[in-house]
This record gives C-alpha cells, structure tokens and sequence, in this order.
C-alpha cells in the first residue's frame, strides 16, 4: 500500500502524457462531421452576398426540382418555430437588442446571414441546389466601421434607430475605489506626464481548425444534436428556451470538438437552422460548414477602437488612467458579446496601483459578421493598452520600461490588494516572475547590443518588448455575474461514480476541446481518491451523461470546474469513511485515509476505497441506515475569479529598410498558481502566444466597401505557420491561488494576452529612436516601412 | 459515374464514384475513413493529407479517380497493429496535438517529409511542415515531435 501511496501522491504536477491522445494520433476520432446515421439527410445554406438588404423575394421552385433535394426552407416557412440566437449578457438594462433570428424573414444585416436552406440526399446536391434558389434583394446602406457608426447616419438595424446598444461606465470615483480621473488629468496637465493615445484593435478571425458541424436526430424521444461546441449545456437550456421544445426532450453531445478559442462559445443560427430541419423532413440531418462559411459566420473576435490618457507624476508615478471604448459588436449582441469589452474594465489597469480610474464603452452594431468572445476575450485589448502605454511613460520619463513597471506595480507584500477598478488579488509575485525572465531573456546583453546596432547605424535594429500583464480567470463567481446583469452562474458541477469493480468515473460539466480535461481530471482525483490514473475515466460533453454544467471558457474549467471534482472527491471519502468505520468495526475517529486505503491508526488494519465501492455493490454487509453507495456529486460556486499573471519579454529584429520583422526572442514566465500538469500548460502557453503574435504581426479580417469579407478562406486569412513561428522558453513562478482548494488560476487565455503587446513593444522599441511611436496591427511589413519612411519627413511623439 | 480500383490501408476497393468526387470525401464518405478530416477548401491547411504510393498529398486536392490504380495510407493505416509508428509516439510523448484536428495531417505529412530528410534541422521542419495549419499548439511541440521522431529513426520506416 505504500508504493501505492507514494506513486499517486506524485500525480498532481506530473507531466502526464494525454490519456486523450492514442485515438487521436491513430484517426480513431469522434468528430461531428464523422456521424452518419440511418436515412441521413444533408444540409446547404443560402447566404446573403449583400452587407445590408431587404430580401423582397426568394424563389425556390428551381431548387425544389434539382436532383436529391428533400425540402427547401425559408426564413417565412420556420419563422414562429425556428428559435433565436440569444444574448445571455445584457450589459445595461436599457441595451438595444436586435432580434436575431437564425434565418432571416426579410432582413439581412451582415455578409453570410442565412436567408434559406436546402435538405438533400447528399451535401454535394444540397450545395448545387443552394445555387439554384433565386433570392431578391434591395440592397441598403451599410455602416461596417465602428466609429462610423456612432453618428448614427447610417443605421445597421433602420428600426433600432440607433446603433449605439448600450454605454457602460466603471468610475473609480462613482463606487469609490478611487478618485476622479479627471481631476488626476487635470493635474498632471500642469505639472505632470499625460500620455494619450488611440490604439486600434483590428477585428481577428477565431479560425478553429474543425469547422462547425452539427448533426441532428429527431426520431427519438429525445431529440439528440450533436454539435462542434464549446458549449452543450448552454445549447441545450438556450434551444428550449427560445424554441420551446421542453428541456427534457432535448439531449446536446459535443463529440470530439477541435479548437473553439471562444469561436464555438455561442449558439449558431446554423444549429438552430439544423435542428429545424430535421424536425420538418423527420429525419436526421447534417450540416458542416465549409472552411469559407465559417471564416464569415462563426463570431469574429476584438474589433475596439481604444481612446486613451493616462496621468502621471514628473517622475513616472501613474496617478489615473481614462479609457474610452468604441466596441464594433457586428450585426447582433451575440451570446456575450455586449460583455467582452466589459470584461476589460478590470485590466486595464492591470498589475499597477494607481488613484483614479474610468472606464467606457461604447457598444455599436454595424453590418459586419457578429463579433464575441476570442481567447481572452476583453482582457487582450486592455492588457495591450497599458502595457503599450507604460513603454510610452517609460520614454517620457526617460527610464528603463521594466523600471517603470516596477514603480508601478503591486509588491508582493501587498496581496492581497483591492484595485481601483474594484477587483481584490488574491496573490501574485511580479518582482519574482519579472527578475526570472530577465535572466533567461538575459535582458541586460540584448540591451547592450541594441545600443550597439543603433550606434553602428545598423540597417536591422532590435528591439525589446516588455508585458507584465495579469487577467482575470476562472469566470465567474455568480452573484458577480448577477450584479453584471449576466443571465446565468458561474458554477461548475462535477459527480464521482465508484464502479463496483474498482474504476472510477468523473463526470464534468466543463467541456473540453483540446484542453485535456480527461488527464488532468484524472491526475486531481487520482491524488484525491488514491485510485490509480489508468483506472479513471472522465466523462464530459454529453447533457445525458454531465446534466448539469457550464462548459469551458475564460479559463474557468480547472479553477471551477476542477474545484468541483475535488469537492465531489472529497465527498466520496467522506461517505466511504462511515463504511469503513462499519467494515473495521473502529471509530471513524481513529481512521485516516491515505493513498486510497483507510487505516486504523496505530494499526495494520485497514481498507480500500476500491473494496468500499465492491461492498456498495453488494450491500450485504453496510452501516444500518446508510445509502448503499459511495458516489458523490458537487456544485462549486467560486468566490472570487483568480488572477494569473506572468512577465513577458519578446526580442524582434526590424529590417529598416525592407519594414520586416523577424523574431528572435520570446521568454515568458507565468505565474499560474499550481500546475496539475506542466506538460498541457506548456502546450497552453505556446499556443495562446501564438495567436496573441499573430494579432500583433499577421492576423486582420478585412472587408472591402460593401461589407465583403475579402479574407474569406485560408488563402487571404493567413493563420501562421511553423515557418512563421520559433521555439518559445516558458517557465513558471508560483504563488498559489488563495481562493480553490488546489491553489490554481488557470491558463488557456494567458500567453494570447500576455503576447500581442510583448510584441509591438519590441517592434517599436526598435524604430523609436527613428521617431515612432506606434504601428497599427498588423505589423505587416508594409505598415513597418511606411512607418518609417513616413518618420523620416516628420518627427512625432512625446519624447521630449 | 467512374469505375476506380485503390489500395486503401492495405485493403483494395472497387468503386464507382462520380467524376467530381475528391479524394477526402471518398475516403470520409465512401469508406468510412473518418480519420482524414477536412480543414479548408482551398488546399491550404493540411488537414487531410494522407500518402499516395508513399508520398504525402493533401487528398482535398486530388479527385479520386485520379487515385484509381494508385495506393493510398490515411492516418489509420500507419501504426503496425497496436505497434505506433514511431512518429505517432513523438506526437503523444512531446504533447504536440491538443484538439487533435490536424493531427493526422501533420503525422502523415511528418512521415512523408522524414522519409526525404531523414536528419533535418529545426529549420528544415518548420519549412517542411509549414504547408499543414495547427492553431492549438503553437507549433513548438510539432516541431519537437518531429526531430524526436528523426531522432528514433521515423524517416526511415
Ligand atoms: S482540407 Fe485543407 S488542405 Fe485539404
Ligand atoms: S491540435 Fe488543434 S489544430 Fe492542431
């Protein structure tokens, strides 16, 4: 029992390899598209071309008579029956909501909107018959920038009579956890630093490689879908809640699930559009989106405009910062989407004390694909404002960009610290992740030799890049979520079943798609119940099987999801106790549990938690009045978020006479409270900083003047590659997180968040003595060079 | 209507398929091999790369009466039994798939790539590799995965 003992106490840290990974690698996968079922039928869309239309007509005679087509339906034929892609977060009482039906009756507000559908025997005749339907449009003006549509000249929704949504205000003054910013403003005006600026948060493109599919079966009791989400649960209550099909007849699996990043956080008017379907021809249909499809359908992420001061004392002391938000949400308030950049209102300011704070967001609507939540969702664009405004006070200054940092920062004896924009940290130690990525990055040498280079006239200049970001995880304690006007919780549910043999099932609400949930949770309850790794199961995804959960975004699923599990364990030990008490005929007093065995201390004597769950099976020999079984089941509710935060340094070489860029470097050290294991967090990191990199240097989803998506495929969307892309050095410092068991604050959006600002500082930082100060993402080669050429004719900034 | 005959996996079948069919969607649709997915529709992302007479192509940009004749290995035709390819064991032991959609893209592609060059450098895989999109990993563990896998020998199987 020893060895037992000693081996599962190693789990929790151990880089486990993914129990996930031998289907996958061998093509033994579960994706969506994969299901094929009896007299299956398929499913093709009719788009909308046009930005902003009426449709005043739609032929559908020609497609009803092509090869293999079942039915054609149209947005009048499903109108009452069909449901509504909701919005869960309506951020103000008084937000202007669009109605957004999956197919639209007579109005098309963005590029790709589903105006009718084709079911055929085969997607490839269901996609020649989509040719075929004749639908007339009356193309109306379209508003597609953001700040073009505060003016409101051009209405995205003409009925709205507006396309402002909603105005969102968090002043440090008004809930007093500051003073007033303006008063900060004013004052540094006369004898101070105020630093402003406009950054702009160009519109990204989520691009998860699965492209979304979903499957749906109606000939059961329950009518079952099958759907590429990151959200079953979500899916399940939002479809009975605006089809009204009841609750219980409907059962939502996410299969495997490839990548979501956010992008598969919302229900889909194609998953409505399916499911209606299927409940028309009663039979089972497919739909999967071509790659096309889904670059302008699913929601797209960031696009703010960000107007920005900041306040400082002569010698670099921030004493206020005003953010001023235009959020371009698209064509609809998408499930969250009124929220993601109120989510930012915590971040902006950062891991830094200062006085005074306020914080707006205008939410506008416009005539472009919808816009929600994209890994980090909110805290990315206020991570890359401050971090990219505390190099600018740096320059002013005339100090050392880390120097500035640290004036600024919360030392680690302040923990924990209640920030001016309202949010308590719990733990956190920047001196100490800051001085180890210094040393790996070895900081002080590149310094040295980007003096040299610029000495030397040297016509590729480096440049260093600086993030110390922290974020908010682990969403969301729910009467947190209550007062944001949220529509649902942020607890997370989690049940242990004690097989009679032996094993072990987890059932988890969270709802991984890449993640590796399945290993992780079983490395938590391995050292939780003493069952070895191999003899647990995880179950997830499935609302027959998990009924109750609230899926995986915001980085919550370990912090609350993982919480769970240990509640739900820990509760299985607690019940075991009573039997074993019973079975070793001693006083439940005098027993402790270590390594899965209950022993009477001072004793030999003892049993297994694995025999405790033989003899539930049995019941022939069980505690007088207790339930012959040792299963448990918990709900966590968490009591804060958690507060991960890392120091980022990033080295880039420019060419200034091409604009290219090339990276060099790129250190992080991250402080993600406990790790349960290092392998899938390194894996977190490097993915996340990779697509916070492309947003600084590759990554825009551009439209033309007609609202046209022009990167609409893989060939004009350019994702990077691994020639694009250079070996990453991650380490970790820790200060556990005080608020879950287990001391763990998450880690899928940190590198995304970390990264973008890491990068445009170094860009900068290596043009700045050319008389640069920023470079619109992203930093294309082209924006690169004409930034500098365009220096070389008028000097601009702040550098005294 | 086309009459073709291809080795899949080991297995020879005959099939009619119409003209226009891809390659993919034969494998997918026709004979249930599943494990070769699609990505994009416009041959960028790798995704469905598969081995035609041992050479990797991306089976979204092929029809399959061009396969007639040929033979063709998918994701599920590499591992000896329950023996995996070595690069499949580099894949799983250096992390280097997380939702694991572009996997079997990348572990054909990998073996057909090592199989030119056997002993390549950090640089030479991230070239070779770079016509298959993986927006999970970053990229690092692939590419680690790889030289683990030249290191055991994986181009030479
Ligand atoms: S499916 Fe993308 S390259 Fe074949
Ligand atoms: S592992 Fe998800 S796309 Fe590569």
């Amino acid at each position: 029992m020893t060895a037992v003992a000693e081996r599962t106490a190693l789990e929790i840290g151990a880089p486990r390899k993914r129990k996930e990974d031998q289907r996958l690698i061998t093509g033994r996968t579960r994706w969506t598209d994969n299901i094929q079922l009896p007299g299956m039928l398929h499913l093709a869309m009719v788009r909308s071309p046009f930005a902003h239309a009426n449709v005043t007509a739609i032929d559908t005679e020609a497609a009803k008579q092509a090869e293999g087509v079942v039915a054609v339906i149209t947005g009048a034929d499903i109108a009452a029956t069909q449901g509504a892609c909701a919005n869960a977060w309506p951020v103000t009482t008084d937000q202007k909501t669009p109605a957004h039906l999956p197919m639209v009756v007579d109005h098309v507000a963005c590029t790709g909107e589903i105006v009718a559908a084709i079911v055929a025997r085969t997607a490839a005749l269901a996609r020649d018959a989509a040719e075929l339907v004749d639908v007339t449009y009356e193309e109306l003006p379209a508003v597609l920038d953001a700040k073009e549509a505060v003016d409101d000249t051009v209405l995205a929704h003409p009925d709205l009579g507006t396309n402002t949504t909603a105005v969102w205000t968090l002043d440090s003054a008004g809930q007093g956890t500051g003073g007033h910013v303006d008063d900060a403003i004013a004052e540094a005006r006369v004898d101070g630093i105020v630093i402003e600026r406009d950054y702009r948060q160009q519109r990204l493109i989520p691009a998860f490689m699965e492209p979304r599919s979903t499957v749906v079966d109606p000939t059961g009791e329950q009518i079952t879908i099958w759907s590429s989400t990151q959200v079953p649960h979500i899916l399940r209550f939002l479809i009975a809640a605006t089809t009204g099909i009841p609750e219980s007849k409907v059962r939502v699996i996410a299969p495997d699930v490839g990548g979501g990043f956010g992008g598969k956080l919302q229900t889909t008017p194609e998953e409505f559009i399916t499911l209606a379907a299927a409940r028309q021809v009663r039979k089972p249909v497919k739909y999967t989106e071509t790659r096309s499809e889904s670059l302008v359908s699913a929601h797209h992420g960031r696009d703010q405009y960000q107007h920005l001061t900041l306040a400082a004392t002569k010698d670099g002391t921030v004493t206020g910062l005003k953010v001023e938000l235009i959020a371009n949400l698209g064509a609809y308030v998408a499930l969250v989407g009124g929220g993601v950049p109120v989510l930012g209102a915590w971040m902006f300011n950062s891991i830094y004390k200062f006085g005074s704070y306020r914080f707006t967001t205008r939410n506008v609507l416009t005539n472009t694909p919808w816009v929600d939540a994209y890994r980090g969702a909110g805290r990315p664009e206020a991570t890359y404002a401050i971090e990219r405004l505390m190099d600018e006070l740096a320059v002013a200054v005339g100090v050392d960009p880390l120097a500035i940092r640290e004036q600024n920062w919360i030392t680690h004896e302040e923990f924990p610290f209640t920030t001016v924009a309202g949010m308590t940290y719990d733990s956190g130690n920047y001196e100490a992740a800051t001085a180890r990525a210094k040393e790996i990055f070895g900081y002080d040498a590149l310094r040295v030799e980007q003096k040299r280079r610029r000495d030397d006239l040297d016509p590729v200049q480096l440049g260093i890049g600086i993030s110390t970001f922290t974020e908010m995880c682990g969403l969301a304690p729910s009467r947190v979520l209550g007062s944001l006007n949220y529509g649902a919780g942020g607890w997370e549910n989690a049940a242990i079943r004690m097989l009679p043999t032996g094993k072990v099932e987890v059932i988890t609400g969270t709802s991984p798609h890449g993640q590796g949930h399945e290993t992780a949770w079983s490395q938590i309850v391995a050292d939780r119940l003493g069952i070895p790794f191999e003899d647990i199961e995880v179950l997830h995804g499935d609302t027959a099987v998990s009924s109750r959960g609230l899926d995986t975004y915001g980085s919550r699923s370990l912090v609350v999801g993982g919480e769970a599990v240990v509640r739900a364990a820990d509760k299985v030990v607690e019940k075991a106790k009573v039997v074993a008490a019973h079975l070793l005929e001693a006083s439940e007093a005098d027993l402790e549990f270590v390594g899965g065995r209950f022993g009477v201390k001072g004793t030999d004597k003892g049993v297994g938690i694995a025999e405790i769950a033989t003899a539930a099976f049995t019941s022939h020999n069980w505690p007088e009045g207790v339930e012959p079984s040792i299963d448990a089941e918990a709900t966590y509710d968490p009591v804060n978020f958690s507060f991960p935060h890392g120091t980022h340094l990033c080295a880039m070489e420019v060419d200034t006479e091409t604009g290219a860029t090339t990276m060099r470097k790129y250190v992080c050290v991250d402080d993600i409270g406990q790790i349960i294991n290092p392998l899938i967090v390194e894996g977190q990191v490097h993915g996340g900083l990779v697509q916070g990199i492309a947003q600084a240097l590759w990554e825009e989803a551009v439209f033309d003047d007609n609202g046209t998506l022009v990167t609409g495929s893989f060939v004009d969307y350019t994702l990077p590659t691994s020639a694009d892309t250079i070996n990453y050095e991650s380490e970790h410092t820790t200060s556990p997180s005080t608020t879950n068991t287990l001391g763990t604050k998450g880690v899928g959006e940190a590198g995304t968040i970390a990264s973008t600002p890491a990068v445009v500082n170094a860009v900068v930082d290596a043009v700045r003595h050319l008389g640069i100060n920023d470079i619109r993402m992203p930093l294309s080669p082209e924006r690169v060079w004409r930034a500098i050429r365009d220096a070389g004719s008028a000097a601009t900034g702040d550098t005294p | 209507m086309a009459k073709i005959s291809v080795k899949v996996d080991g297995v020879t079948y005959s099939d009619d398929v119409e003209a226009r069919m891809l390659l993919v969607h034969y494998l997918r649709e026709s004979l249930g091999k599943v494990g070769t997915v699609v990505g994009c529709d416009t041959s960028n992302c790798g995704a469905c790369t598969v081995h035609l007479d041992g050479r990797s192509v991306k089976s979204c940009n092929m029809l399959a009466v061009q396969a007639d004749g040929h033979e063709v290995t998918t994701i599920e035709g590499l591992a000896d039994g329950d023996t995996l390819h070595p690069v499949q064991q580099a894949f799983h032991d250096c992390h280097a798939l997380q939702c694991g959609y572009c996997t079997p893209g990348m572990i054909m592609q990998a073996t057909s790539f090592l199989k030119d060059n056997p002993t390549p450098t950090e640089h030479e895989v991230r070239v070779g590799m770079e016509g298959n999109l993986c927006r999970c990993t970053g990229y690092h563990n692939i590419v680690r995965a790889v030289l683990a896998a030249a290191g055991e020998g994986g181009g030479s199987q």
